[in-house]
Formats: C-alpha cells, sequence, structure tokens
C-alpha cells in the first residue's frame, strides 16, 4: 500500500477532473465503468449500485445535473443506455455534458451507429476510444477525427499483426 | 460499416458473449460463467505454454465476466506477461486489463512497472502511447512533454500523465528546468497540445502559482485568439459551431488561479475576451442543436466564475447577473439550475448584490413552480444568499409558506435557514418571535434543538420582546395539538416571563399553569422536566398557585415516577418550596442572566451542514443586531437554577466550579512572580496525548504521578508527590503558573501539606476548564526543602487541548460531506512524517482513540487508512474535528490530515498527535 494513491473521492486534491464514468442500462445493467480515482471495488460497487438507483429514478424532464455526497453528476441518457460522470464542485456541468455527448458521437463514428449490442460486444473497443478520448479524467483529445485516425491507427496495427500471424 | 469486422475477432470471445446473453436466467448465466472460469483456469494451470493469441482471449473474457459484476481473483500474472509480448493487439489488451483491473497497491505493480519502462524506452511511438495511457512511474516523461521530436499524440499523453502523477505522488516528479518550457506549449499549434498541457499548468499552478505566472499572458493570448476566431477555423476542434469549447472552459479554469493581471494592457484585453462571450451569448443561435447551447453556455458560465473570482469589474458582474436572470427563465432545466447556482455566488459580491435582488420574484416563482426537487432546493440557496434587511420580511415569509409543501429532504436546512434569516434581520423582534413559532407549527419535528434554544436565548437577552413572546406562546399553546418544541419554548418562557402577563384575567397563573400542566403528560421525559422546572419557578412568581404546584409534585406520578431524573426533581423541588423562605426562593430561582453572545448555534449547524464556502458572508452584521459585541471571556458563576436543558444534566445548576469552600483553594497565580526560572522538564509530557495517567516527571528524591479525567470542557487531574527519600520534604508548596491566554484555563488547585514524609504520598487537585482553544501548556513548580537545600522543580502538565474531545460517531456519509465542508486551505493541516515507533495497527489504533476521537470504522475506502471524528468542547465554542492518518509501510512514513473549523485548532492537533507514532 502506497501513500500516493488512496484518496478516496479526490479528498485530497480537490482539482476539477472527472472521478468516473458509468454506463448502465435502463435495467440498471452496467456496461462500461472507468475509475479515474482508485477506489476499493467494494465502494466501487456500493457507488455504483447508489447511483445507478439514483439516476433511474429521475423523470425525463429534470435537470441533468444533481448533487450527490459531494460530487455532482451528470447524467445523460442516449436510447436505453445512460451516461453518468461524477464531478467535482468545481467543475464545469455543460461541458461535461459534451463530453459525454462527444465520447457517443465517437462511438457512432466507430461503429456506424452505435447501438448497447455493439457495446456489450465490443467493450474493449469501447474501452480503447475512450481513453484515447479522456486519460485521468481530462480530456486529451477533443478533436474528433484525431480521436479517430488514432484508433485506426490500432485497427490497423492489429490487422498486420494478425496477417503476419496467420501467415 | 462497422470497423469491428477487421481486425483480429475473437471468435471464442464473442461465442462466449452470444452464450451469456442467450442465459434464460440468471441461474444459468452463473453456470455459464461458472464453466468458463474454470476452463481458463485449466488452460493457465495447464503444462502446453498458451500463444499470445489464446492468452489475450481468455484475459479477454475475464475482463467481460468482470464487467458483468464478478469477481475476478486470477488471470493478472497472464495479463501482466501480455505486456511484454511484441504484437500490438496483445499488449494492448494486457494493458486494458490492468488499467481496469489491478488496484496500484497490488503485488504485481513492480512487475508492471517492467512492461511500462520497457515501452516507454522504445521508439515506437505507439507502444510509448500505451504505456502512457496505463500511467507509470518514469522520471523521463518531464523529457519526453518537452522534447522537440516527440509526436503530438505522445506530448498530449505525457501531459496528462504528468499531471496525474502530480496529483497522486508530487515528490515523483520534480519541480526542474522542463517546467518553464511546459508554460510554451500554450503557445503550440496543436490544439490537442494545448488542451492536454492547459489542464496540466493548471495543476501545477495550483499548487506554486508562482513559479507559473508567465502563463496568465499566454493564456489570455490564447483565449483571446479563441474567442475571435471565425467558427470554422479551428476546424475539427469546433464543436458545433462553437470554437474549440474544451480548450477555452480549461483556459478561463487556469486564469481563476490567480487575481485579475496587474498588467493594464493584458487586463484590457482579457476583459475584451470576457466581453465577447458575453456578447456572443446575445447572439441568435447558430445551430437548433442542444449540443451548440450547451457547448456555448459552458464557456459563458465558466467565463461568469472568473468574472465572480476576480470581483473587481462591476460592469462585467452586472452584465453577468443579467445574463443569468434571462437564464432563470430559460425552457431548459439545466440553465435554470445552473443560473440559480451561480447567482448565489453573485449575490455575495458587494457590485452584483443589488443586482441579483431584483430577481427575487422570478426565483420565488421557481420556488413554487419548479417540478425538479434538485432546482428548487437552488432556488432555496439563492434566496438564502440575497437576503438582506430590505426583502427579508418577503424572503422569509415565502421560505415558511413553501416550507408547508417542501419535500421531506430538505425541510430541515429550510428551517435552519429561515431561523437564521429571521434572527439576523429582525429589526422588530416581536416578527422574531413570530416566525419562530411559526417555523415550529410549519415543520415541528425539523426543529433541531439549536433552534430553540436560540429563540430562548433571545428573548432572555431581550427586555423589550419578553411580555410579547410570553403572551404569544400562551396564545400558540391554547391550539389542541401543538408541537413537542413548542411546548418546551412555552414552559421555558413562561416559567421565566409568565408574570408580564399575569395580569390579564384570560392568562392567569393558575390558567397559564393549568395549560402547560394539559400538555404534561402527552411530552417525552426531557420535556417533562423542562416543565417540572418551569413549575417550581411558578412558584417563586406566583405563590398563590403555590398550594397547587406542590399538589401537583406530590402526587404519586411524580414522586414515584419510574424515571430517576423526573422523579428526582419532584422530590427536590417539592422540598424546597416547603422548607426555602420566600427570600432564598426568591433568590435561587431568580430569572436568568442574559446569555453570553456567541456565534448562533444554528448557524453554525447549517455551516456544518453547507460548508462554509456556500454561505455568504452574514455573520458578521448579527451582533450589531442584537447590540452586544462584547465576548465574555470570564467564568461567570449563576448560582441560579437554570431550566436545565438536557435532561441528564444537574438538576440545580451550583455552579460546577467550587467557588465555596475557599479555605481549602490557594490563589494559583499569586506567587508565581517568585518562582526563579527553572529548566521545565517537558520530556515526558508527549507521552500524556494519548493517555491521561502516569509518571511525569521522576528524579532521585521525587516522583510525580498523574491522573486525570475529563468530561467535554471540564476536567480535572489529580497530582500525586512521592517521597522517594527516607526524610522529610520540608516547606514544599507546588503552584501553577501559565501565560495570560491560559489563565482562565485553570480554575483552582486545591492545597498541599507543607510536609511530606518519607516515602509517603500526597495528592493535590486541580479542576480545570477549557475556555477556547490553546496552544501551551500549564507549567507546575514545586519547591521544597531536602537536607537543607532548597529544590525547585518545574514540569510541563500535560493539559493539551485533545484532551476535551468528545468522540463522535458519523457514518462514511456524514464524514465525507462535512470532510467537504471543511475544504477551506486554511482548516486543513498536513503532515508528512517517518515513524518513530514500530507501525503496528492495534497500537495506532489505541494512540488515535486515547487522543479522544471516534474511530470511524469502514469510511475509509482503504483499510490500512485510519479516519477519526471528534468535537472539542470548550466553554465559548466547540470545534468539529475530522482526522485522518495514512500509513506507509513500505516507506515507514505517515501522513497525517486535519480539518477542523479553526485553522490554530487543526495546527495544535496536528503538531500533537503527529509526535506520537
Amino acid at each position: 500500500m502506497s501513500l500516493t494513491t488512496h484518496f478516496p473521492l479526490c479528498f485530497l486534491f480537490s482539482l476539477f477532473q472527472m472521478q468516473f464514468m458509468l454506463l448502465f442500462s435502463r435495467q440498471g445493467k452496467l456496461r462500461l465503468q472507468k475509475w479515474y480515482v482508485p477506489l476499493s471495488d467494494k465502494e466501487k460497487k456500493k457507488i455504483t449500485r447508489e447511483l445507478v438507483q439514483t439516476v433511474l429514478a429521475r423523470k425525463p424532464k429534470m435537470c441533468s445535473f444533481l448533487e450527490w455526497r459531494d460530487l455532482k453528476i451528470v447524467y445523460k441518457r442516449y436510447a436505453s443506455l445512460y451516461f453518468c460522470c461524477a464531478i467535482e464542485d468545481q467543475d464545469n456541468e455543460l461541458i461535461t455534458l459534451e463530453i459525454i455527448h462527444r465520447y457517443v458521437e465517437l462511438l457512432d463514428k466507430y461503429f456506424g451507429s452505435v447501438c448497447e449490442l455493439d457495446i456489450i460486444f465490443n467493450f474493449e473497443k469501447a474501452y480503447f476510444i475512450l481513453d484515447e478520448f479522456l486519460l485521468g479524467g481530462e480530456a486529451q483529445e477533443t478533436s474528433k477525427k484525431n480521436v479517430l485516425k488514432a484508433i485506426e491507427q490500432a485497427d490497423l496495427l492489429q490487422e498486420v499483426r494478425h496477417r503476419m500471424k496467420s501467415k | 460499416m462497422p470497423a469491428v469486422s477487421k481486425g483480429d475477432g475473437m471468435r471464442g470471445l464473442a461465442v462466449f458473449i452470444s452464450d451469456i446473453r442467450n442465459c434464460k436466467s440468471k441461474e444459468a448465466e452463473v453456470k455459464r460463467i461458472n464453466k468458463e472460469l474454470a476452463n481458463i483456469r485449466s488452460k493457465f494451470k495447464g503444462d502446453k505454454a498458451l500463444d499470445g493469441y489464446s492468452k489475450k482471449k481468455y484475459v479477454c473474457k475475464l475482463l467481460f465476466i468482470f464487467l458483468l459484476g464478478h469477481d475476478i481473483d486470477f488471470g493478472h500474472m497472464e495479463a501482466v506477461n501480455l505486456l511484454s509480448s511484441n504484437k500490438y493487439t496483445e499488449k494492448q489488451i494486457g494493458y486494458l486489463f490492468i488499467s481496469v483491473l489491478v488496484n496500484s497497491n497490488s503485488d504485481l505493480i513492480r512487475l508492471i512497472n517492467n512492461g511500462i519502462k520497457n515501452d516507454l524506452a522504445s521508439r515506437n511511438p505507439t507502444f510509448m502511447n500505451l504505456a502512457l495511457h496505463c500511467i507509470a512511474f518514469a522520471s523521463e516523461i518531464p523529457r519526453i512533454l518537452v522534447a522537440g521530436d516527440t509526436m503530438d499524440s505522445v506530448k498530449q499523453s505525457a501531459a496528462l500523465c504528468l499531471l496525474r502523477l502530480n496529483r497522486t505522488s508530487p515528490d515523483l516528479v520534480p519541480m526542474g528546468e522542463w517546467t518553464a518550457r511546459v508554460v510554451h506549449l500554450l503557445n503550440d499549434q496543436h490544439l490537442g497540445v494545448v488542451t492536454a498541457a492547459t489542464s496540466l499548468i493548471t495543476t501545477l499552478a495550483q499548487k506554486s502559482p508562482d513559479d507559473f505566472k508567465t502563463s496568465i499572458s499566454l493564456a489570455v493570448a490564447r483565449l483571446s485568439r479563441i474567442v475571435t476566431s471565425a467558427s470554422i477555423d479551428l476546424q475539427d476542434y469546433t464543436y458545433y459551431f462553437v470554437a474549440a469549447p474544451w480548450l477555452s472552459v480549461k483556459l478561463l479554469r487556469l486564469l481563476q488561479c490567480y487575481p485579475p493581471p496587474e498588467d493594464a494592457a493584458l487586463r484590457s484585453r482579457l476583459t475584451e475576451c470576457l466581453e465577447t462571450i458575453l456578447n456572443k451569448a446575445q447572439e441568435p443561435p447558430k445551430s437548433k442543436k442542444v449540443q451548440h447551447s450547451n457547448a456555448k453556455n459552458a464557456v459563458l458560465f465558466e467565463a461568469i466564475s472568473l468574472i465572480i473570482h476576480h470581483d473587481s469589474e462591476p460592469t462585467l458582474l452586472v452584465r453577468a447577473c443579467n445574463q443569468l436572470g434571462q437564464f432563470l427563465q430559460h425552457r431548459e432545466t439545466n440553465l435554470r439550475y445552473l443560473a440559480l447556482e451561480s447567482m448565489c455566488t453573485l449575490a455575495s459580491s458587494e457590485f452584483s448584490h443589488e443586482a441579483v435582488k431584483t430577481h427575487i420574484e422570478t426565483v420565488i416563482n421557481a420556488l413554487k413552480t419548479e417540478r425538479d426537487v434538485s432546482v428548487r432546493q437552488r432556488a432555496v440557496d439563492l434566496l438564502y444568499a440575497m437576503c438582506d434587511r430590505s426583502n427579508a420580511k418577503q424572503i422569509v415569509a415565502e421560505m415558511l409558506s413553501y416550507l408547508e409543501t417542501a419535500d421531506y429532504s430538505i425541510r430541515e436546512e429550510i428551517v435552519l435557514k429561515v431561523a437564521i434569516l429571521a434572527e439576523k434581520y429582525a429589526v422588530d423582534y416581536t416578527w422574531y418571535v413570530d416566525t419562530i413559532l411559526n417555523l415550529i407549527r410549519i415543520a415541528g419535528d425539523y426543529v433541531s434543538e439549536e433552534v430553540w434554544y436560540r429563540v430562548i436565548q433571545i428573548v432572555i437577552n431581550r427586555d423589550d420582546v419578553q411580555g410579547y413572546a410570553a403572551k404569544t406562546v400562551f396564545e400558540a399553546l391554547q391550539a389542541p395539538a401543538c408541537h413537542e418544541n413548542l411546548v418546551k419554548v412555552g414552559g421555558y418562557i413562561l416559567g421565566e416571563f409568565g408574570n408580564l402577563i399575569a395580569g390579564d384575567s384570560r392568562s392567569s397563573p393558575l390558567v397559564q399553569f393549568n395549560l402547560l400542566h394539559s400538555k404534561f403528560h402527552l411530552c417525552s421525559v426531557p420535556t417533562r422536566a423542562l416543565l417540572l422546572s418551569a413549575y417550581i419557578k411558578f412558584i417563586n412568581l406566583f405563590p398563590e398557585v403555590k398550594a397547587t404546584i406542590q399538589e401537583v409534585l406530590r402526587s404519586d406520578s411524580q414522586l414515584r415516577n419510574a424515571d430517576v431524573e423526573l422523579q428526582q426533581r419532584a422530590v427536590e423541588y417539592l422540598r424546597l418550596s416547603c422548607i426555602a423562605s420566600t427570600d432564598i426562593l426568591a433568590t435561587v430561582l431568580e430569572e436568568m442572566p442574559p446569555f453570553p453572545e456567541r456565534e448562533s448555534s444554528i448557524l453554525a449547524k447549517l455551516k456544518r451542514k453547507k460548508g462554509p464556502g456556500n454561505l455568504p458572508d452574514i455573520d458578521d452584521a448579527r451582533r450589531n443586531v442584537n447590540g452586544n459585541t462584547e465576548h465574555s471571556e470570564k467564568t461567570e458563576t449563576t448560582n441560579k437554577v437554570t431550566l436545565v436543558r438536557t435532561a441528564s444534566a444537574y438538576l440545580l445548576n451550583l455552579n460546577s466550579t467550587p467557588t465555596a469552600g475557599a479555605s481549602l483553594l490557594v490563589d494559583v497565580f499569586s506567587d508565581s512572580s517568585t518562582l526563579a526560572s527553572v529548566e521545565v522538564s517537558d520530556e515526558n509530557f508527549p507521552r500524556f496525548v494519548c493517555k491521561n495517567n502516569g509518571v511525569i516527571f521522576e528524579n532521585q528524591l521525587l516522583q510525580i504521578g498523574l491522573k486525570s479525567e475529563y468530561r467535554q470542557n471540564l476536567g480535572r487531574m489529580y497530582v500525586f508527590y512521592g517521597n522517594k527519600t527516607s526524610t522529610q520534604f520540608l516547606s514544599f508548596s507546588s503552584s501553577v503558573t501559565c501565560n495570560d491566554t491560559l489563565k482562565n484555563h485553570i480554575l483552582s488547585t486545591s492545597s498541599v501539606d507543607p510536609i511530606i514524609e518519607g516515602g509517603a504520598q500526597v495528592q493535590q487537585i486541580l479542576n480545570i476548564e477549557c475556555v477556547s482553544d490553546f496552544t501551551d501548556a500549564p507549567v507546575l513548580n514545586v519547591q521544597f526543602r531536602y537536607g537543607g537545600t532548597l529544590q525547585n522543580i518545574a514540569v510541563k502538565l500535560p493539559v493539551m487541548l485533545n484532551k476535551f474531545f468528545q468522540p463522535t460517531e458519523m457514518t462514511s456519509q456524514d464524514f465525507f460531506q462535512r470532510w467537504k465542508q471543511l475544504g477551506a486551505p486554511q482548516q486543513e493541516v498536513q503532515k508528512i512524517f517517518k515513524a518513530k515507533h514500530p507501525m503496528d495497527t492495534e497500537v495506532t489504533k489505541a494512540k488515535i482513540l486515547g487522543f479522544g476521537v471516534a474511530l470511524l470504522d469502514r469510511v475509509d475506502p482503504n483499510p490500512e487508512n485510519f479516519v477519526g471524528a471528534g468535537v472539542i468542547h470548550s466553554k465559548n465554542t466547540q470545534v468539529g474535528c475530522l482526522l485522518r492518518l495514512e500509513p506507509n509501510t513500505q516507506a515507514q512514513m505517515y501522513r497525517l490530515t486535519l480539518r477542523t473549523s479553526r485553522d490554530s485548532v487543526s495546527q495544535r492537533l496536528c503538531d500533537l498527535l503527529s509526535e506520537q507514532f
């Protein structure tokens, strides 16, 4: 255990940054989770359960932000999937909403009108795309083209290796 | 074209996922998963070395199972092996598994580090990127970041990687010459690099603002270029016709680390930028898409935050306020919510307070019509923030009427807010009394003790309102069903001031008594106890009802009450009324003296609930309202009966400090000047931080032992002087000296016999009261003659602030909430230090408990850490305190963090505790 890595919900360095991102379905099934703060598995499960419940209970016309513990939750529903981010008190809610949207756009572009099934079957790709876009909870590259280029290059690399292997 | 079809479809994985999806029931799913897990396990364990592809496939399956919510306890090793593969896909999956599943405290971290280091050293940019994504340790990162030949995408990752490192372990990345060059990344041509670099610089600037001052001008220049650019200039960085919204927000954020620029030209350039952003809000939207308006407004809100942060340009502040005013009526719920939230901060600026007030009607309307409770909550906050003397009556009235229908979750907070506003802006105290009684009527269950204590304090301190208060509570009590809190207030006030309305035959003494007594049987024990005290006060106020009340006290239901407190009160009061003469009765039961002025306990409570940052600065004005700003520091001695507040407290508050029997007590301060300066022994002092008993001093002649006990703000210390020799100590004397600030803390010391026989032990008692927080410790001076020579000994007495702790248990949620509330930089004190003793969990636990706080289990997600909470009781205030101790066994270090509402307290406690480990 190291001193350097255990700050629950960014306790000590309360700088703006996304804390985690969850994707879950209307039935409450978790589809993707990405944590930018180190937490124990137990804590993660607890947070997920609590949040999924809270968000699913909200009515469609309600605002997309809510205060939860000491964090702000920004969520949006796309078809059957909820995208839900936790940010800090000082963070900008609207820009976070657009981070979600940009991610959805990226998925959409990559998979070609993305649906929940794409994310279920290709969860590793969904992760790769997210990692190209966000790093450590910060937007790394906001250009859609550049992110997709990076992903394509990676795919290309896979293909080359694959062919080499099959030869 | 789903790009997925190309590359390597892992058929086995797809089949597995389909299987899971086809499962009809939860049981079938679990069964399928278990089968797969068994299969993978046997594959991993098998003798046959797996090729990279199968390893990858199985690791991927494990990942999927993890996503389904199952625990994965193997496969880590295989994933780490994948890192060293030279095939991209295998490496990639390895990294993915690690970043999702491996916690940083895992044993594998060394192996992982190795893999990452290899990748970083390679010249392959894709591999480097992968490694950076996984975020590792490497002092090479700064070099990668500023090197001229690094690819842009690698630079981006490197910047964010550094940021991450800096947040978690600043010591790993020393500041160096690279820092100056990082700032210049703001000028980079590649906007992606600028975006990533801005995040990094902001973090660094928050830590050491001076080193990054040069970033201000660069950030302003960059911002200015973005806001003036045509929407298409930035190509792919334009998001729904908004130029680089992410970068703009980040730049505005960076500028919030600094005060307004001093340089006039720079300042006007920034003002221009902000004006342009405000102007753009007025332009017709370039797209009907919500993304367009969101991105545009995200920048706008961040700009407003900067304007509020600078708080120096009145025109900008007023413009910002008007803009938010428009949003208050926007059809987007999100915008209404954010506008209310932002306006709260605007209300606290002197420049825009008036402008905010003009929107009062809209906000009140929002309170009444918004369908979303979180929006209504914001409206309440804003009303509270915009309240001043001119609109207090209206706002309080609106809040009260909202309270009748408010959601249960926010009622208590509204009650506190109404109580504070009513007190703070009361010009006419009859209005205040009415408001609080209304509050109890509407939401009695949510009226905390602080609220009704406070109304009693105010009524007692203000002569002009006492008659009115008595009359009003009397009327309110007439209602057939009234809340118990009202009975409490009523009982107390009539007991003190019932005489003021007794002239009226409709509220004659007997009527008052009967009215109160009619509620008696419906009340809980504490309230009954309070009523009994009110009755005895009645006996003093109205001799004519004495017989009636004695009758009541004498009844079996009182004298033989099962509750010991009630029974004791009945017995004692009855006895008192029988034997005491009228004079004595009048003295003992005299009207309560005014309470010393102090911070409103309600305000303190709201602060605890909401955090200081969210409260506009309103506490200072309060004092003027009450016309009494003096802080009475002296111990007030009252020999009068108080209507005891808590049932368990003493009956007759005959002052817990023994002022009688003065012959026994010595004045401890009188002879302090005669003492020669002796070296004060304090070597054992630190040992008493976490315990109360032990030997504080010992030499060949004398041993001084201590035993002490503390309760809330009071303490008693027994000092034992042991003569270790076989001869007498002559002219033995001891006294306690301390500096002026501490003087009030020592209430009394008992005297000691001047002769201590050989081998004998004598005892001395010290009474201590914590008046306010303190850092120094009193010194015990001992003088005696041994064999003809005069011995002088001075010992630092272990009277420390933490002795007045009262442990507080709380849930994880409460803890986090309070921790957050104490977020101001001066409230936190942190210390990192080397362990001086072996790191033993049980010993540490015992020490923390001994320190006086409650040890909170399962609050910190990391079980190795210790989290504690407690309240320091002093005469003047109570200071809540949260602490957190993080041990690092590898480095043999600790980190201790303390947060309290007072910086001096945080500092002192941190100093005390950090010496213990």
